[in-house]
């Protein structure tokens, strides 16, 4: 976060150095796409965070601890496509996880699911994509994590 | 009015918030607390993002972009949008704006897929911060299977959309 706030300053005065009018149109661009897209952000980080709160950590390491099978999998796999949760804290779950017992072909499903798809981010990825593509890709995303949890079982 | 309309369900969500604050309903308050810490993420470094992508839009060239990246680009391309992804950070709804700036510059289809697996899965960053917790064979070995699984998704989503006339839209 620091590196891309000194970056972009970095950036912005040098810009603006060479050219004023211009940066200023840049910048406006930037900040009216921002805008435009505001809402949508709020209206998704608000789903986010109530789906969060309705699945705590420890119904987590019951659906997928372990012996849990193809549930677990599957619990993976779902709650892994819906949810959005920042590497600050899906990384410390995972390793919690892998404590309690979780096999790590499932943790690799969990992983790839919560950074790839996202079900709730949907709306904002289909301002941009369109529903169809956007549906297409999550789908298409949730399968190669399974693809990939599977790869991951047969080394771990 | 149609710019207040689109803020109601906010404005309404944080009301709820609010209330849950004052009357001491806890899940309403834990729900609060998430959607600060979310809210918190996004806007140290989305407005960021977008002045980036602003700066990005006004001073580099279609042709730089289209020669690098794009339809022609092969190999090299491909390797040039995963390093590019690699080294960012944040969370995946950041990498949209950016990926319609890249596919307005030019960048190929394929590329454009492949930016958002490589953005989403393997930024070094986020890397460090895998291996810490789920060790550096976990990690690694997550990566290399995961490489040529994104970049097929890019393949595949460039054979499914060739024909459609598919574009990224300005939000």
């Amino acid at each position: 976060m620091l590196v891309l706030s000194i970056v972009t300053i970095c950036l912005v005065i040098i810009s603006l150095a060479v050219d004023r009018r211009k940066t200023w149109n840049g910048i406006k661009k930037g900040i009216k796409m921002f805008l435009s897209l505001l809402p949508t952000l709020l209206f998704m980080l608000a789903l986010v965070s109530v789906v969060l709160f309705m699945i705590p950590e420890e119904t987590l390491v019951r659906y997928m601890g372990e012996g849990s099978g193809i549930t677990g999998w599957a619990t993976a796999a779902l709650f892994g496509s819906v949810a959005l949760i920042p590497g600050f804290i899906a990384y410390p779950l995972c390793g919690i996880l892998v404590k309690s017992g979780v096999a790590y072909s499932v943790i690799a499903v969990f992983i790839t699911t919560l950074m790839m798809t996202g079900f709730l981010t949907l709306p904002v990825e289909a301002r941009f994509f369109g529903w169809r593509v956007s549906i297409i890709r999550n789908l298409v995303s949730l399968a190669a994590a399974l693809l990939i949890g599977l790869i991951m079982g047969f080394f771990l | 009015m149609k710019e207040v309309k689109k803020y109601i369900f906010p404005v309404v969500f944080l009301i709820l918030i609010g209330l849950s604050w004052l009357f001491d309903f806890a899940s309403g308050e834990q729900i609060g607390l998430n959607f600060w810490m979310f809210f918190r993420e996004m806007i140290l470094f989305l407005p960021l993002m977008f002045i980036l992508i602003g700066l990005f839009d006004v001073w580099v060239p279609r042709e730089n972009i289209e020669k690098h990246i794009g339809k022609e680009s092969g190999w090299k391309g491909t390797g040039l949008v995963i390093l590019l992804a690699t080294l960012q950070a944040g969370p995946l709804y950041g990498a949209f704006p950016f990926a319609y700036i890249l596919w307005k510059k030019g960048c190929s289809i394929r590329n454009v897929f492949i930016y958002l697996g490589a953005f989403s899965t393997i930024k070094i960053p986020m890397l460090t911060f895998e291996i810490g917790f789920l060790g550096m064979k976990f990690s690694l070995l997550r990566t290399l299977i995961t490489l040529p699984v994104f970049i097929l998704i890019g393949y595949l989503m460039e054979w499914h959309l060739k024909d459609k006339d598919f574009e990224v839209k300005q939000p």
